[in-house]
């Protein structure tokens, strides 16, 4: 298992966010976390990368206990972030947006490095237009893929996407999705938190549901958009 | 017609400018011979133009430290005056109230000392954001003030004098008789509109002495270039990039792998360190230190002095320092009135140039965000990029 998460729980001073939560992400896979607002999903992510403290439980990520490591720890044994709304630096253009997603790396003026750089930019063909813009000038989908992009930089082994669709027009959002995919093709583990269930579960070889802090359920993206309930309460009825 | 416009922009870019590197050595003699040449209208009539500059230099040097702290970091410290304070003191106390090691020795002691305080400031402190920070900092400098009038070892609320100056060149005899310098500069005197050499007065070459402040100011000229140097530097490194990541999205800063508490700390240090070092210069030029020297009033005209430039731009910081000293000193006729027209032009500064004199590249783009956003709030699409442009013609 690339990702385990043991029992995990965290609190905003005394209001418990989310509760002994269990899951796994298998090497190679799309793994999605479903729910409405406030269900903590972004909680777990958030916990996932360090920016949160656990107030139980273990995170374990390929083998090792990273429970109480600082975030930068993590980015450098190969989590990366793509963060909720406009978690971009909007100050600096996207190429320098680009250069901070690689800030870990000490290959910055290798071919490689160049080679990843392209390779966000073919995901992201709009960046390539943009490449000198400062970043907080552009529209909320070109932001998105900049926080995707820029994610990818730190050549991570485990992607965390925290909303990639939200505020994005239903067109946009097919296109994020489809690149979500291409990612994972490539070789990175996708964590997905998605509001959007109907594309996420299309997408996700595992899928958990959370409802108030808890999981309330666990699937294969398949078996849980199959699941009336979950039809009933995230997809909008029958689809 | 329209050809002529066009090609207006392109004759414009073929005027040949002269090198930087020439622009910069004529700015640099210039700087270096401002005391000596008496410019009419620039010169302060009524006190001496050099001890102006000097202490002019010295808020420079405070300013681009602070400048660090609060442009680069985003780190608001209202108590900076506590390290200028420990750069002063700790030269005090080793050159004259317990010891006496020669200037050159002590001075970087002081700044490691004022770097050190720096540390133990921050450590603890910067885990809080914001207005807590100000807070926290704001009390420190009034501690460095209150330790040192509550202190005797400190000397107390009449603080410490008889701190030597800097080391002449060629030294002077131990007995205390003046040498003779290495030579002698004569000033520039005008007669209405024209200059010429006045051999009455001249400026003593590295004679570091009570009366004549040039050899300071060329002194703190020369630490305010180096700063300088090392400033710009820093802020094209890795360091200045985390900086800047950490002052846009502290947490974002901290997923792509900065590890932003480090990173403030460090530049809570240097910070500190480059205001010891103005401390230090201020004492041995001033050779008496006491706790008023260090009120809360100055941290804030430090403040002032980079928010005043533009935080975050380094020749910002440096016209606003130059501006806080050289308007009450050239304004000084007016007498009491002068603290009021400096409050007022602060306030007409704040009013209409609330970004700083000169801003910070980023604050000028975040401006262009902000428009942006609005224009995007008042009903244009939301995925801007995909709007057509229609001819206008």
């Amino acid at each position: 298992m690339l990702l385990e998460v043991e029992d995990l729980s965290v609190n905003y001073g005394p209001i418990e966010a989310i509760r002994n939560i269990n899951f796994t992400v298998e090497e190679g896979s799309v793994a999605t976390l479903i729910g409405a607002n406030g269900a903590g999903k972004s909680t777990t992510l958030k916990t996932i990368s360090g920016l949160l403290k656990t107030r139980t439980g273990r995170v374990v990520f390929d083998g090792k206990d990273i429970t109480n490591m600082a975030p930068y720890v993590r980015v450098k044994l190969g989590i990366s972030q793509s963060p909720e709304g406009r978690g971009i630096f909007p100050g600096m253009t996207v190429r320098e947006n680009l250069d901070m997603g690689a800030y870990v790396r000490t290959d910055r003026k290798t071919p490689a490095y160049q080679e990843d750089v392209d390779r966000a930019l073919t995901l992201f063909p709009r960046l390539e237009e943009r490449i000198d813009q400062i970043a907080g000038t552009m529209s909320g989908g070109e932001q998105q893929m900049l926080a995707i992009g820029r994610a990818l930089m730190a050549r991570p082994r485990l992607i965390l996407l925290d909303e990639p669709s939200m505020g994005l027009a239903p067109k946009l959002i097919q296109q994020i999705f489809s690149i979500i995919t291409e990612i994972n093709n490539q070789g990175t583990t996708v964590l997905l938190v998605e509001q959007n269930a109907a594309q996420a579960l299309k997408r996700a070889d595992t899928a958990h549901v959370l409802s108030t802090g808890e999981i309330t359920q666990s699937g294969t993206g398949a078996e849980l958009a199959g699941d009336a309930s979950i039809q009933e309460a995230y997809l909008g009825g029958a689809v | 017609m329209s050809a002529a416009s066009s090609t207006r922009p392109k004759a414009k870019g073929k005027v040949p400018k002269p090198p930087k590197a020439v622009i910069i050595a004529i700015a640099v003699v210039f700087f270096y011979a401002l005391p000596l040449l008496h410019l009419p209208i620039i010169s302060t009539p009524d006190s001496d133009f050099a001890g102006v500059l000097f202490t002019m230099a010295i808020y420079v040097i405070v300013a681009l430290g602070l400048n660090v702290v609060v442009g680069y970091a985003g780190l608001l410290d209202l108590g900076y005056v506590g390290f200028y304070a420990v750069g002063a003191y700790t030269v005090a106390m080793l050159t004259s109230a317990h010891g006496s090691l020669p200037f050159l020795v002590v001075l970087p002691i002081a700044v490691v000392v004022a770097m050190i305080s720096g540390v133990i400031l921050g450590a603890p402190t910067l885990r809080v954001r914001g207005d807590y920070l100000a807070i926290v900092t704001l009390g420190f400098g009034e501690i460095i003030r209150l330790a040192a009038t509550n202190s005797d070892w400190l000397g107390g609320a009449r603080g410490v004098s008889k701190i030597p100056a800097p080391p002449s060149i060629p030294p002077n005899k131990a007995d205390g008789t003046v040498t003779d310098p290495l030579f002698e500069i004569p000033h520039i005197k005008w007669d209405g509109i024209i200059p010429s050499i006045d051999d009455e007065t001249k400026t003593r070459f590295l004679k570091f002495g009570v009366l004549d402040a040039a050899p300071y100011y060329w002194m703190a000229l020369t630490v305010v270039l180096v700063v300088l140097i090392a400033d710009v530097l820093i802020k094209n490194s890795r360091v200045g990039r985390a900086w800047e990541a950490t002052r846009e999205d502290e947490d974002a800063a901290e997923i792509m792998g900065v590890p932003t508490f480090r990173y403030k700390l460090l530049a809570f240090a240097m910070g500190a360190f480059v205001g010891g070092l103005a401390g230090a210069l201020f004492a041995t030029r001033q050779s008496f230190v006491n706790p008023q020297s260090f009120a809360l009033l100055l941290s804030i005209l430090f403040v002032a002095a980079v928010v005043v430039g533009g935080q975050g731009n380094r020749w910002g910081v440096i016209i606003g320092a130059s501006l806080v000293v050289y308007l009450p000193e050239r304004f000084r006729e007016f007498a009491d009135f002068r603290v009021l027209f400096f409050g007022l032009a602060l306030m007409l500064l704040a009013i209409f140039r609330p970004e700083g004199i000169l801003p910070a590249g980023r604050t000028r783009r975040a401006k262009a965000v902000e428009e942006e956003l609005i224009a995007v709030e008042e009903g244009s699409d939301t995925d801007g990029a995909e709007a057509e442009v229609k001819p206008s013609a």
